[in-house]
C-alpha cells in the first residue's frame, strides 16, 4: 500500500510541475532543463544552424497540418449525413492533382537547400586545431589527445553515480546518470576534431549542446567536430544500443577557457609521469588493496558485482581462477578471455591499476589468498 | 473427391488441416491479435520501468530483452500477420475468387508461424536471456557479443520469412491469376492493390533479410568474418543490408493500411473514393522509393557526404506521394454525406495521426536534423505514431469494418466508439511527450534516464496503461459480437460500402464464389 | 451469371490436407535441431550433434515427396484447369524472383566490401582518413590476401577487442597461371554449366516436338553435367582448404568466397535433384507431355536461373 500511496503522491507533484512548465512554455533556454520540449540550439554555430532548420521545418510542417486538418474538419462539421447534406459524386480531376504533387514538391525543394548547406557544414572537419581519439568500451569511454602536446593524455571515463542511486537506496543527485569520474576537456573557440571508434560493439557519441552525434564502430574511424563558444559542462550519453549498460555511458564535455585547458594539459601530463614512476615502485598489500578496491568498482563491478557475486561476469568469490594460479588471473587480467564480455584490459588500465585490482579480487570477498601482483609482474606479464 | 458445397469439418483438424482462405484468414487475424497481446504485455514492462529514474522493476538486461522482443513482436507477429489474415479473408471476396490460388500452401505459411514465434519466445528462458540487442539486431551486439539464444533467433527469422515469402507469392498468383472476368486491374479495390504491391515488396526483401541473418550465423558459428573490421569485413555492411529490408518493411507495414482506408473512407462518405488512379500510382512510387532510401537510418554512421545527401533527397520524396494519398482521401470526405460510426472514427484518427506521424518523419529525413534527432525518443515516437496510429488504427478499423460480413452478427457501436476516444487519448498521452524528451535529448532504449525526463515519462507511461486498457475493450466487444451480437443478414450491411464482397450473403458463406461474379 | 460459368472453369480446390501440418513439423523440427547442435558446438562443452536436424529433414523431405506426388496425381486425373495451372507457374517465377533477390544480398555485401569497406580499412577515400590508427600496415587489394589483423601482426597487436581470428589463404582461387590455363577449375565449372543450360534447353525442344527419347537423352546428360559441377565443386573446395588455405577463416575473402560459391553451389545440387526427379518420372511413369510437362519445365527455370547466377559469381567471384 505505501508503495502505491507514494507513487500516487509522485504522479501529482509531477503532474503538477509539469502543467508549470507546459504553461510556461517550456523551457527554451539553452542547456537540458527539466521538463525541455524543444531541441536546444546547444553552444555552437552547428548547434544553431541544426535548430533553426528544425524550426523552420517544424513550422512549415505545422501550416501544412493545419491547412489539411482545416479542410477535413471543415468537411467533418458540414458535410454529414445528420446535417442532411447530400453527397457529390465527383472523383477526380487532373488539376487538383498536379497541383499537389506540385506544390509538395516545390516545398521539399525550399527545405532542401538550406538542409544541403547545413550537412556540408556538418561535413567539414577541415582545418581542426586539435584532434582527440575517442574510443567507445562497453560501457565506457576512452579519450586520447592526439597533437603533439596532447601525447601521454589518455584516460577512460566511467560512471560516477552510485549503484545505490540507480537502485533507489540513496537520494538522486542533481546529474543523476550525467556525470562520469573523468569529463574530457576541450578549450572554447577552437575547432576540435573528434575520431570516433569502439572496441567491442558499436556506441555513438552524442552530446546535444555540441550538436554532436557519430557511430563509433569497431575497426573504424569516424571524423566529426566541434567549437564550442561558451565555456560550461555539457552532457550526452551513448546514443547507440551497446549491451547491458548502454544506459549507464554518459558523456561530460567540459569546455574551458583556453588557459585552464592548457593549465589541464600540463596536470594531465604531470599524472602521466607519475604514473610512470609509480610503474617501478613496489607497493605494500594494503597499499595495493586500497587502489585496488577503486578499480575494481570502477571497472570490474559492473559485470562481476559489488561483492564479487558476479551477474554478466562469473563470480569472482570463491572463484576458481582467483583463488588459484596467480598467473592465469593476471592473465585473464590483461587478456581477457576471448569470444566471451571478457575484454582484455591490459590496454585499457596501466599496470599499477591491474597489479592492484588483482591483488584486490585475491584478497576480497573471501579470497585470503595472501598474495600479491606487482606493477613490474604486469609489465612482464605484458612482454611476455 | 467429391464436391465440396459443404460447410466446414468440425474440431481440431477443421484448422490445421483447412486450405480455406476463410478458415485461415480467422486464424491469422487471431494468432496476430495473441501476439499483439504478448508484445504490449512487453511493451507494458517498458514502460512501468520508465514510468520514474532509478531501475525498479526489472534489470537493465532484461529491460533489453524487453525492447527487443517487443520490436520483432508487434512488427512480425502482430502487424504482419493481422494484414496477412485480412488479405486472405478479403482479397478473394474482393475480386470474385473461389479461394486462394495456391490454397494448400496458404495452410502452410500460416502454421510456421506459431512455432517460429514460439521459439523466439522461448529464448526469453534459455541461458543467456532471449536478443537483447534491439529488433534492428546491429552487428557486433548481436553476433561477438551476443547471448547464445541468438541462433534460435535467427531460425526463427528465416522461418517467419519463409512464411512471408509464401504468403506474398500466393497473394501475387491470386491478384494475377483469379480475378472474375471483368475485373481489370483498374477496378480492383484499392485494398487488393495496397496488396499486391505490398506482396511484391515482401518478395523483394524477406530474402535480404534472410541473408543478413545467414552472415550473422556464419560470422557467429563458423568463423566468417562479414561483419568484423579485423578480418576485412563492416560492421555497417550489416546495417546496408537489414535497412534494404528494414525500409521497404515499414511501408510493408503501412500499405495494406493505407489500403483498408481507402476502402472505408469512401463507404461512410457515400462517395466514391477520389483519385483511383493516382492513389495506384501513390503506391507504386512509394514503393519504388522505399527500396533507394535505406540508408536515412544511417546518418550518424560516417557515410560520405554524397551518400547522405542522395539518401535525404529520395527519401524527403516520399513525402510526395503520401502527400497525394492523405489529400485524396480528404477529398473524398469533402461535400460527402458522411457518418461516423466507429471504422470510419478510426480512419479519421488514422488520417490525423499518421500525417502528424509522416511530417516527424519527414523532419527526421533531414540528414543534418537528424543528427540531433537519431536514435532519441524523436524516433520512437515517430515510428508509434505511424505504426500504431498508422497500422493497428487501420487494423482496428477494419475489424470493425468487415466483422458484421464474417459472422453476421452486429457489434456494439457505443463500446466500439469508446474504444475508439480512450484509444486515442490513451494513445496521445503516450507517445506524443515522446517528442519532447526525444528532442531534449533522452536517447532510445535505455532502462533508466536522467531526471529532467521524468514528468513527460511519467505522463507516457500512464497514457500506455491506458491505451493497453482500452484494448480489452476492444476484445471484449469482439468475443461478445461473435457469440452474442445482434444478428444482421443484410448483405450490404453498410450503406454507402461498394465492392464484391457486400454482393454475397451475411455472414459470408465458407466458399463464396463458386462460380464467378460478372463485373462491369 | 450462368454464362460466365461456361466460359469460366471451376477452379479446384483442394480438400482439407494434413500435408502443411507435417512439414511443418518437418521445419520447425529441422531448424530447432540445426539451432541446438551449432550452440552446442560453439558454446556448450558438451558433444554437438545434428540428429534432430537429420529427422527434422527427413520427415520434411518425405512430406515434400508425398505433397509433390499428390499434386501430380490430381494433376494426371485432370483435376487441374488450365487457371491453377498457370498460378503454378506465377508462383514458381515469384519463388524464383525470392531466390534472386537472396543472392542480392550476398553479391551486394561482395560489392560493399571491394568498392567501400576494403579500401576505407586502408585509409583510403572520404571513409577512411584515420584508419591508419588501427590498422597501420594494411594495405587493400582485392582478392584480400591479408586481413587488417594480420597486417598489424595478429590479434594480440590489434587496436580492436578480439572478434575472432582470421588467417587468409596463401593463394587465391583468381586466374593466375595462364600456362597451366587448363587446370583452372572455375573455366571448366562455367563451360560444364552453360552446356547444361543448352542440353536442358534442347530437353524442351524434344518434348515440345514429342519426341520423348530425345527428351530422356538431354535430360540425362543435363543431370550427368550437374553431378560433374558438383564434383569439381568439391574437388575445388578440398583445394582450397588443404593447398591454398583458403577457408571460411580467411578474412571477408574467404567469406564472400564461400557463402556465394556454397549457397550456389546448394542450389545447383538442388536444381540438379529436381530435373533427375523429372528424368526419373519421365523414365518410369512416362509423364509430361507436349503441352502438359509444368515439372520438367519449373526445374529447367529454375536451372537456368542457378545459371544466370553462376554467370555472375564467375566474373565477380573469379575474375574481376
Ligand atoms: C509504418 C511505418 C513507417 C512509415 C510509414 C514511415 C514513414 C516515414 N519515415 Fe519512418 N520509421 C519507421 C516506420 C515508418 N516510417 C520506423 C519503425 C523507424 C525506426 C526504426 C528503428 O530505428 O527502430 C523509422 C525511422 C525513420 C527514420 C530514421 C530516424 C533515425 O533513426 O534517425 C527516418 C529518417 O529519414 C524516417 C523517415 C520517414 C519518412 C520520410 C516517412 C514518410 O513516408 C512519411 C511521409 C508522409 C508525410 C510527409 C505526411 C503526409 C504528407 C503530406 C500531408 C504532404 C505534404 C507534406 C509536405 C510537403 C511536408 N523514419
Ligand atoms: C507495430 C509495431 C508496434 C506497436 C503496435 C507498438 C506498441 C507500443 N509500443 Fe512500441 N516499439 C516498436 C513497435 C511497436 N510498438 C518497435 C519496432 C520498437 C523499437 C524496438 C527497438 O528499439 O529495438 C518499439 C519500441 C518501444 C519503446 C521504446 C523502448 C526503448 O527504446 O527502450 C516504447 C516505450 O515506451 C514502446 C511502447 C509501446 C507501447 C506503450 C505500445 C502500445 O501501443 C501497446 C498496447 C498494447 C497492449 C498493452 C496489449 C493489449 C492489451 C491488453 C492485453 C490489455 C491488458 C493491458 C493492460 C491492462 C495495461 N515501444
Ligand atoms: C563486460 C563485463 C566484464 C567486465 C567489465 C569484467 N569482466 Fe571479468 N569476466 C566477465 C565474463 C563474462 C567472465 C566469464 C568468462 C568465461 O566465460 O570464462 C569473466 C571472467 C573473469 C575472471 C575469471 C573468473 C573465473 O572464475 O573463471 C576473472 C579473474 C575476471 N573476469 C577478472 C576481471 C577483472 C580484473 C575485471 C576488471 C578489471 C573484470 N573481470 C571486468 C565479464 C567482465
Ligand atoms: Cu555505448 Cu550505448
Ligand atoms: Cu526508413
Amino acid at each position: 500500500m505505501g508503495f502505491i500511496s507514494e507513487r500516487l503522491r509522485a504522479i501529482v507533484v509531477h503532474a503538477a510541475a509539469l502543467i508549470a512548465t507546459v504553461l510556461s512554455g517550456g523551457a527554451l533556454a539553452s542547456g537540458s532543463k527539466v521538463n525541455q520540449m524543444d531541441m536546444s540550439p546547444g553552444v555552437t554555430a552547428t548547434g544553431q544552424a541544426i535548430y533553426d532548420l528544425h524550426t523552420a521545418i517544424l513550422w512549415i510542417c505545422i501550416v501544412i497540418g493545419v491547412v489539411v486538418f482545416g479542410v477535413m474538419f471543415y468537411s467533418i462539421i458540414y458535410h454529414r449525413k445528420s446535417k442532411g447534406y447530400k453527397a457529390a459524386n465527383f472523383h477526380e480531376s487532373t488539376s487538383v492533382e498536379i497541383a499537389w504533387t506540385v506544390v509538395p514538391f516545390l516545398i521539399l525543394i525550399g527545405m532542401a537547400v538550406p538542409a544541403t548547406s547545413t550537412l556540408i557544414q556538418v561535413y567539414d572537419t577541415e582545418e581542426a586545431e586539435m584532434d582527440i581519439l575517442v574510443t567507445g568500451y562497453q560501457w565506457k569511454w576512452k579519450y586520447e589527445y592526439l597533437n603533439e602536446n596532447g601525447e601521454n593524455v589518455s584516460f577512460f571515463s566511467n560512471l560516477r553515480t552510485a549503484q545505490d542511486e540507480i537502485y533507489n537506496t540513496e537520494d538522486k543527485g542533481e546529474h543523476y546518470l550525467l556525470e562520469v569520474d573523468e569529463p574530457v576537456v576541450i578549450p572554447v573557440d577552437t575547432k576540435v576534431r573528434f575520431l570516433v571508434t569502439a572496441n567491442d560493439v558499436i556506441h555513438s557519441w552524442w552530446v546535444p549542446e555540441l550538436a554532436v552525434k557519430r557511430d563509433a564502430i569497431p575497426g573504424f574511424v569516424n571524423e566529426t567536430w566541434t567549437r564550442a563558444d561558451e565555456v560550461g559542462i555539457y552532457r550526452g550519453q551513448c546514443a547507440e544500443l551497446c549491451g547491458k549498460d548502454h544506459g549507464f555511458m554518459p558523456i561530460v564535455v567540459n569546455v574551458v577557457s583556453k588557459e585552464d585547458y592548457a593549465a589541464w594539459l600540463e596536470t594531465k601530463q604531470a599524472e602521466a609521469a607519475e604514473i610512470k614512476a609509480l610503474m617501478a615502485q613496489t607497493f605494500t598489500m594494503d597499499e595495493l588493496v586500497a587502489r585496488g578496491k577503486n578499480v575494481y568498482q570502477g571497472y570490474c563491478a559492473a559485470c562481476h558485482g559489488m561483492n564479487g557475486e558476479g551477474g554478466l561476469g562469473k563470480a569472482i568469490a570463491g572463484s576458481a581462477i582467483a583463488t588459484g594460479d596467480l598467473t592465469k588471473h593476471l592473465d585473464i587480467g590483461v587478456n581477457g578471455v576471448p569470444g566471451t564480455a571478457m575484454q582484455a584490459f591490459g590496454g585499457q588500465m596501466n599496470d599499477v591499476d591491474m597489479a592492484a585490482v588483482i591483488t584486490y579480487q585475491r584478497n576480497a570477498f573471501g579470497n585470503n589468498m595472501g598474495d600479491m601482483v606487482q606493477p613490474i609482474d604486469v609489465f612482464n606479464h605484458k612482454k611476455g | 473427391m467429391g464436391d465440396h458445397h459443404h460447410g466446414p469439418a468440425k474440431g481440431l483438424s477443421r484448422w490445421l488441416f483447412t486450405t480455406n482462405h476463410k478458415d485461415i484468414g480467422t486464424m491469422y487475424l487471431w494468432f496476430s491479435f495473441a501476439m499483439f497481446i504478448l508484445g504490449g504485455a512487453f511493451a507494458m514492462i517498458i514502460r512501468a520501468e520508465l514510468f520514474q529514474p532509478g531501475m525498479q522493476l526489472v534489470e537493465p538486461a532484461f529491460f533489453n530483452q524487453m525492447t527487443t522482443l517487443h520490436g520483432l513482436i508487434m512488427v512480425f507477429g502482430a502487424i504482419m500477420p493481422s494484414f496477412v489474415g485480412l488479405a486472405n479473408w478479403m482479397i478473394p471476396m474482393m475480386i470474385g475468387a473461389p479461394d486462394m490460388a495456391l490454397p494448400r500452401m496458404n495452410n502452410w505459411s500460416f502454421w510456421i508461424l506459431p512455432p517460429a514465434f514460439l521459439i523466439l519466445a522461448s529464448t526469453l528462458f534459455m541461458e543467456g536471456g532471449a536478443p537483447a540487442f534491439g529488433w534492428t539486431f546491429y552487428a557486433p551486439l548481436s553476433t561477438t557479443y551476443a547471448p547464445p539464444s541468438v541462433t534460435y533467433f535467427i531460425f526463427s527469422i528465416h522461418v517467419l520469412g519463409l512464411s512471408s515469402i509464401m504468403g506474398s507469392i500466393n497473394i501475387i498468383a491470386t491478384v494475377m491469376n483469379m480475378r472474375a472476368p471483368g475485373m481489370t486491374y483498374m477496378k480492383m479495390p484499392l485494398f487488393v492493390w495496397t496488396w499486391l504491391i505490398t506482396a511484391f515488396l515482401l518478395v523483394a526483401v524477406m530474402p535480404v533479410l534472410a541473408g543478413a541473418v545467414t552472415m550473422m550465423l556464419m560470422d557467429i558459428h563458423f568463423g566468417t568474418s562479414f561483419f568484423s573490421a579485423a578480418g576485412g569485413g563492416d560492421p555497417v555492411l550489416f546495417q546496408h543490408v537489414f535497412w534494404f529490408f528494414g525500409h521497404p518493411e515499414v511501408y510493408i507495414i503501412i500499405l495494406p493500411a493505407f489500403g483498408v482506408v481507402s476502402q472505408i473512407i469512401p463507404a461512410f462518405s457515400r462517395k466514391p473514393l477520389f483519385g483511383y488512379a493516382s492513389m495506384v500510382y501513390a503506391t507504386a512510387a512509394i514503393a519504388f522509393l522505399s527500396f533507394i532510401v535505406w540508408a536515412h537510418h544511417m546518418y550518424t554512421v560516417g557515410m560520405p557526404i554524397a551518400g547522405e545527401l542522395f539518401f535525404m533527397y529520395a527519401t524527403m520524396l516520399i513525402a510526395v506521394p503520401t502527400g497525394v494519398k492523405v489529400f485524396n482521401w480528404i477529398t473524398t470526405m469533402w461535400r460527402g454525406s458522411m457518418t461516423f460510426e466507429t471504422p470510419m472514427l478510426f480512419c479519421i484518427g488514422f488520417l490525423v495521426l499518421f500525417t502528424i506521424g509522416g511530417f516527424t518523419g519527414l523532419m527526421l529525413s533531414i540528414a543534418p536534423a537528424d543528427f540531433q534527432y537519431h536514435d532519441s525518443y524523436f524516433v520512437v515516437a515517430h515510428f508509434h505514431y505511424v505504426m500504431v496510429a498508422g497500422a493497428v488504427f487501420s487494423m482496428t478499423a477494419a475489424v470493425y469494418y468487415w466483422l458484421p460480413k464474417w459472422c453476421g452478427r452486429m457489434y456494439n457501436e457505443t463500446m466500439g466508439k469508446t474504444h475508439f476516444w480512450i484509444s486515442f487519448i490513451g494513445f496521445n498521452v503516450t507517445f506524443f511527450p515522446q517528442h519532447f524528451v526525444g528532442l531534449a535529448g533522452m536517447p532510445r532504449r535505455i532502462p533508466d534516464y536522467a531526471l529532467q525526463f521524468t514528468d513527460f515519462n511519467m505522463m507516457s507511461s500512464i497514457g500506455a496503461f491506458i491505451y493497453g486498457a482500452s484494448q480489452i475493450l476492444f476484445l471484449y466487444n469482439v468475443i461478445a459480437t461473435i457469440v452474442a451480437g445482434k444478428p444482421t443478414s443484410e448483405e450490404k450491411v453498410w450503406d454507402g460500402a461498394e465492392g464484391l464482397e457486400w454482393t454475397v450473403a451475411t455472414p459470408a458463406p465458407y466458399h463464396t464464389f463458386e462460380t464467378p461474379p460478372a463485373v462491369r | 451469371m450462368s454464362d460466365q460459368a461456361t466460359t469460366h472453369e471451376k477452379y479446384y480446390v483442394p480438400e482439407k490436407s494434413a500435408m502443411a501440418a507435417l512439414a511443418t513439423i518437418g521445419l520447425i523440427t529441422s531448424t530447432f535441431g540445426a539451432a541446438t547442435a551449432m550452440n552446442q558446438a560453439t558454446f556448450g562443452n558438451g558433444e554437438s550433434s545434428f540428429t534432430t536436424m537429420y529427422i527434422g529433414l527427413c520427415i520434411f523431405a518425405a512430406t515434400l515427396f508425398s505433397w509433390f506426388r499428390t499434386t501430380i496425381k490430381e494433376n494426371l486425373a485432370g483435376m487441374n484447369s488450365a487457371q491453377l495451372k498457370k498460378s503454378y507457374v506465377i508462383g514458381m517465377f515469384w519463388f524464383i524472383f525470392s531466390e534472386v533477390m537472396f543472392f542480392a544480398a550476398f553479391f551486394g555485401a561482395l560489392f560493399y566490401v571491394r568498392t567501400l569497406a576494403g579500401p576505407w580499412l586502408a585509409g583510403e577515400g572520404e571513409g577512411g582518413a584515420w584508419n591508419h590508427l588501427l590498422w597501420e600496415g594494411f594495405q587493400y587489394s582485392w582478392p584480400m590476401m591479408q586481413t587488417p589483423q594480420e597486417a598489424v601482426g595478429g590479434v594480440s597487436n590489434q587496436v580492436m577487442a578480439n572478434m575472432g581470428t582470421f588467417t587468409s589463404a596463401h593463394k587465391s582461387m583468381a586466374f593466375a597461371e595462364v600456362d597451366a590455363w587448363y587446370q583452372w577449375l572455375p573455366m571448366w565449372n562455367t563451360i560444364i554449366l552453360l552446356t547444361s543450360s543448352g542440353t536442358v534447353h534442347i530437353a524442351h525442344e524434344g518434348l515440345l516436338s514429342g519426341n520423348r527419347s530425345r527428351f530422356n537423352l538431354w535430360l540425362g546428360i543435363t543431370v550427368a553435367l550437374g553431378v560433374i559441377f558438383l564434383s569439381l565443386q568439391v574437388v575445388e573446395y578440398y583445394e582450397a582448404y588443404a593447398h591454398f588455405g583458403l577457408t571460411l577463416n580467411s578474412g571477408i575473402y574467404g567469406s564472400t568466397f564461400f557463402m556465394l560459391t556454397g549457397f550456389h553451389g546448394f542450389h545447383v545440387a538442388m536444381g540438379t535433384i529436381m530435373l533427375a526427379i523429372q528424368l526419373i518420372r519421365s523414365l518410369k511413369a512416362g509423364h509430361f507431355t507436349s503441352d502438359d510437362h509444368f515439372g520438367f519445365e519449373a526445374s529447367s527455370w529454375y536451372w537456368h536461373f542457378v545459371d544466370v547466377v553462376w554467370v555472375g559469381l564467375f566474373l565477380f567471384v573469379y575474375i574481376l
